[in-house]
């Protein structure tokens, strides 16, 4: 009578196992990758100065501007094709001299690299979710997220010319 | 006896973790939509998109539903002939001229059967055409925007039945009247219907580039009712092919009066030839009251337009023009094979389904080999035109729809049934029984030169237990079939709005990379559109204020407005400023006698409220945008009639 048992019990067992071949083979295909190195977390705590205060000339952003190279005199057509674009697009929610639902550009040269302020035009949904400087402010300007208008890089550049006016 | 027991148990458990644990790759053995392997044929996985894109026929809820195969998932109700408060379609001042007709506004009609545009006998994916059937209307939708575009009424129709359908290069839209009526409408006793009542058929030219739309003819036919249609294409191209009924002329107790002979007909028309005659100054220009009513992208408004004539044909008039074809029985369905030769009449009363040959109807005509006339139009023998007939494929045949590789699926009412044949042999194939009683079926690009012969939906008219029940008014459902093998098999079943009645289906390739994603503002030509909050205002002209307000996440602009008072009319023209896709937003007032605006990005919609009461009323935007969109609200002060509240508006005065 046992052994009927333990047969019965073994034929299950071969039976399940049967059955789990399948996720075994796939688990065979699993690598294991090289552990990234865990990005030593620099924020300081203390620092209570808001993001719309914060310099930082060195970031780029996330996005598709790499470089910029900006001239030493300010292109006058260039800046008021700029100012045309802002007015159509931005001025729902930025004011050129003060704050309104975002942040004022006035200034904005003196806290940010060209590259960053285009990335942040251009590919706002990715500079908030990855630029930590954009992740800030976005809190900073209550949740209100900087809605991309879908402005050609060339308009882009234009409007970043037009901030160069701004003093 | 305890182990036993045990033992069994544990072996029976086995089992059924054997059995349980992976039949992916079991065959047909398992019936119907169980088996897995059946449904992963309708799985499209999260995020991926189905293969085609379903026109699916709202019936008697008036819209077009879009849908995927062959998942069977709805995507969007297009507003087509029926207000729909969701999209403010005949509520917004933009589009009520789209429901203008020459009896004055009219929100609902019955829609029936779309057919998708088509170049050189194939489909193009530009535009869908549906017909309005009640008060006759064809309309137009712009697969781009996937918007009804333009809508015309058809004058001297009645029951716009045998309509939308489109010849091969979309030159022609055809509609044509189910019932006959007096020609020009007057007052008549009903009993003298035979003989003095006509049915037109209606052409209309579809401009190739805008697909504008404007009747070229209008053909006076004899009283019989038009039912279903279809263009010739290849070889047949230049012809359209009509079913009629109620070749008796009937005007009472149709059930029975209309069913009397033992055959109706076919109505073949050579369009071609009216075209050339029309051309050449042919036709009668009659008086007429219909309404155009075209909706302009760039201005995002409706105008419609009362026609006063209409241009008409009598066949007679244009020999070689106009045949009939003997068919048995009240013919429903008017089909054309791919290659232009067969034209199936489905006699929904005959045991038989009829073939008739487009080259032997030629030889025939040429031949001038006639049974008769009927009103001084030539009829054909039956025989001589017949190419075959399959023999008691089933019961109340209505419509046969084509793969492309020689065979041919018709839908039987009352044997509830799909069943697939053979073009040339009449040999029956196969056959699947529906879930209930089938209607119409539609095979994607099905009523082109080149069908894609991989599903057919079949459209059902009765749904008893199929579904959970809702009470006594159940869906329809629809049910989609995989034909890509010899037989046919059932897949899925779906849920549909209204009651369809045709559909039209293509490949999402056709039609996806022209979907557009916004409007952009600098091509908005609304004469009220504010196109920066800069440009926000509020204007009185007497006791009309027109609002300019602006939105964008997470605000309108302006929020607060002062000086409107009770007996205004207040026109909120509201511009949405995004320029980024799907982020639409609506808005409502309170106390306003319509329904929400609901605005695409770059577009202008406006909505009338007249206050009736004085008091500080919000509004507020109905659509959620963001995380801040429960804070995307204003307010409007309503003073008394005779108040001297100064006219005021702004936005965050106190911001800083």
């Amino acid at each position: 009578m046992k052994t009927t048992l333990k047969l019965m019990t073994l034929l299950f067992a071969m039976l399940v196992i049967s059955c789990g071949g399948k996720e075994e083979k796939k688990k065979e295909k699993f690598s294991y990758s090289k552990k990234t190195e865990p990005v030593e977390a620099t924020t300081k705590k203390e620092d209570k100065t808001p993001a719309s205060q914060r310099v930082d000339l060195t970031s780029k952003g996330v996005g598709p501007i790499k470089a910029i190279e900006l001239t030493a005199d300010i292109d006058q057509t260039m800046a008021a094709h700029g100012e045309e674009v802002f007015k159509k697009m931005c001025t729902a929610c930025h004011r050129p001299n003060k704050k309104f639902i975002g942040p004022a550009p006035t200034g904005i040269l003196e806290r940010r690299s060209p590259e960053w302020i285009m990335n942040m035009i251009l590919n706002p949904e990715e500079m908030v979710k990855n630029d930590p400087l954009a992740k800030e402010l976005l809190i900073e300007f209550n949740g209100s997220p900087m809605a991309n208008q879908n402005l050609t890089e060339e308009e882009a550049r234009a409007v970043l010319e037009y901030f160069r006016t701004l003093k | 006896m305890k182990h036993i027991i045990k033992s069994v148990a544990a072996f029976i458990t086995g089992l059924v973790v054997l059995t349980g644990c992976n039949n992916s790759n079991q065959s047909n053995s398992k019936s119907g939509a169980l088996a897995s392997n059946v449904a992963e044929k309708v799985y499209v996985a999260p995020g991926e998109h189905d293969e085609f894109y379903a026109f699916i026929s709202g019936g008697f809820s008036g819209q077009l539903s879009v849908y995927g195969l062959p998942s069977g998932r709805l995507f969007k109700v297009i507003p087509v002939f029926s207000q729909d408060a969701e999209k403010a379609w005949g509520y917004n001042e933009e589009t009520k001229p789209m429901l203008e007709t020459s009896h004055g506004f009219v929100p609902w009609d019955d829609a029936h059967h779309p057919d998708i545009s088509q170049t050189a006998g194939e489909i193009d994916g530009r535009w869908v055409f549906i017909n309005g059937n009640n008060t006759p209307r064809i309309a137009k939708v712009d697969l781009s925007t996937f918007e009804t575009t333009e809508i015309i009424e058809i004058p001297n129709s009645a029951g716009n039945h045998s309509s939308s359908f489109v010849t091969e290069n979309t030159e022609y839209v055809v509609a044509g009247t189910r019932f006959s009526v007096p020609i020009p409408q007057r007052d008549m006793p009903i009993k003298d219907y035979k003989g003095n009542f006509k049915g037109s058929l209606t052409f209309i030219s579809v401009e190739p580039e805008h697909g504008h739309m404007d009747i070229k003819f209008q053909l006076i036919m004899p009283g019989f009712d038009y039912d279903l249609s279809h263009p010739g294409r290849g070889k047949s191209h230049g012809w359209f092919f009509f079913t009629t009924y109620n070749t008796e002329e009937a005007s009472t107790l149709l059930e029975v009066n209309a069913s009397q002979n033992d055959k109706d007909f076919i109505a073949a028309v050579n369009w071609k030839k009216i075209e050339e005659y029309v051309n050449n100054g042919g036709g009668t220009m009659m008086p007429a009251n219909y309404a155009h009513n075209v909706y302009d992208e760039s201005t995002h408004m409706a105008t419609s337009t009362l026609k006063k004539e209409v241009l008409t044909v009598n066949p007679l008039e244009v020999p070689g023009a106009v045949f009939l074809l003997p068919t048995p029985k009240s013919p429903h369905g008017c089909d054309v094979d791919p290659t232009g030769e067969y034209i199936v009449g489905n006699g929904k009363l005959s045991a038989n389904l009829t073939v008739h040959s487009f080259t032997k109807m030629l030889d025939a005509i040429e031949k001038e080999k006639f049974a008769g006339d009927a009103y001084g139009i030539p009829i054909l023998n039956f025989e001589d035109v017949l190419a075959g007939s399959v023999e008691q494929p089933g019961l109340g045949p209505l419509h046969t729809e084509f793969d492309g590789k020689g065979n041919a699926y018709t839908t039987f009412f009352i044997s509830s049934e799909v069943v697939k044949w053979k073009l040339g042999t009449w040999e029956v194939l196969d056959r699947q029984p529906c879930y209930y009683s089938v209607g119409h079926l539609m095979i994607p690009g099905g009523n082109s030169q080149k069908p894609w012969g991989k599903y057919v939906v079949a459209m059902n008219k009765i749904t008893k237990d199929r579904y959970l029940p809702t009470g006594p008014e159940v869906t329809q459902s629809a049910q989609l079939y995989d034909i890509s093998g010899e037989k046919m098999e059932l897949l899925l079943d779906f849920p549909t709005i209204g009651e369809p009645h045709y559909a039209a289906g293509c490949p999402a390739d056709l039609i996806k990379p022209r979907s557009k994603k916004l409007f952009p503002l600098e091509e908005n030509n609304h004469p009220y559109a504010t196109k920066s909050e800069a440009d926000t205002k509020v204007v009185r002209d007497g006791n009309i204020v027109h609002v300019y307000m602006t939105m964008i996440r997470s605000h309108f602009s302006p929020d607060n407005i002062e000086g409107v008072k009770v007996g205004d009319k207040v026109y909120f023209h509201v511009t949405n400023l995004e320029q980024d896709y799907d982020v639409p937003h609506g808005v409502s007032m309170i106390g306003a006698n319509t329904s929400e605006l609901l605005i695409m990005p770059g577009q202008t919609e406006t909505f009338l409220w007249e206050p009736k009461q004085e008091g500080v009323w919000p509004f507020y935007c109905t659509d959620f945008c963001s995380a801040l969109h429960q804070e995307m609200q204003g307010y409007v002060r309503v003073s008394a009639a005779n108040a001297n509240t100064p006219l005021k508006w702004s936005l965050g005065e106190d911001i800083e």
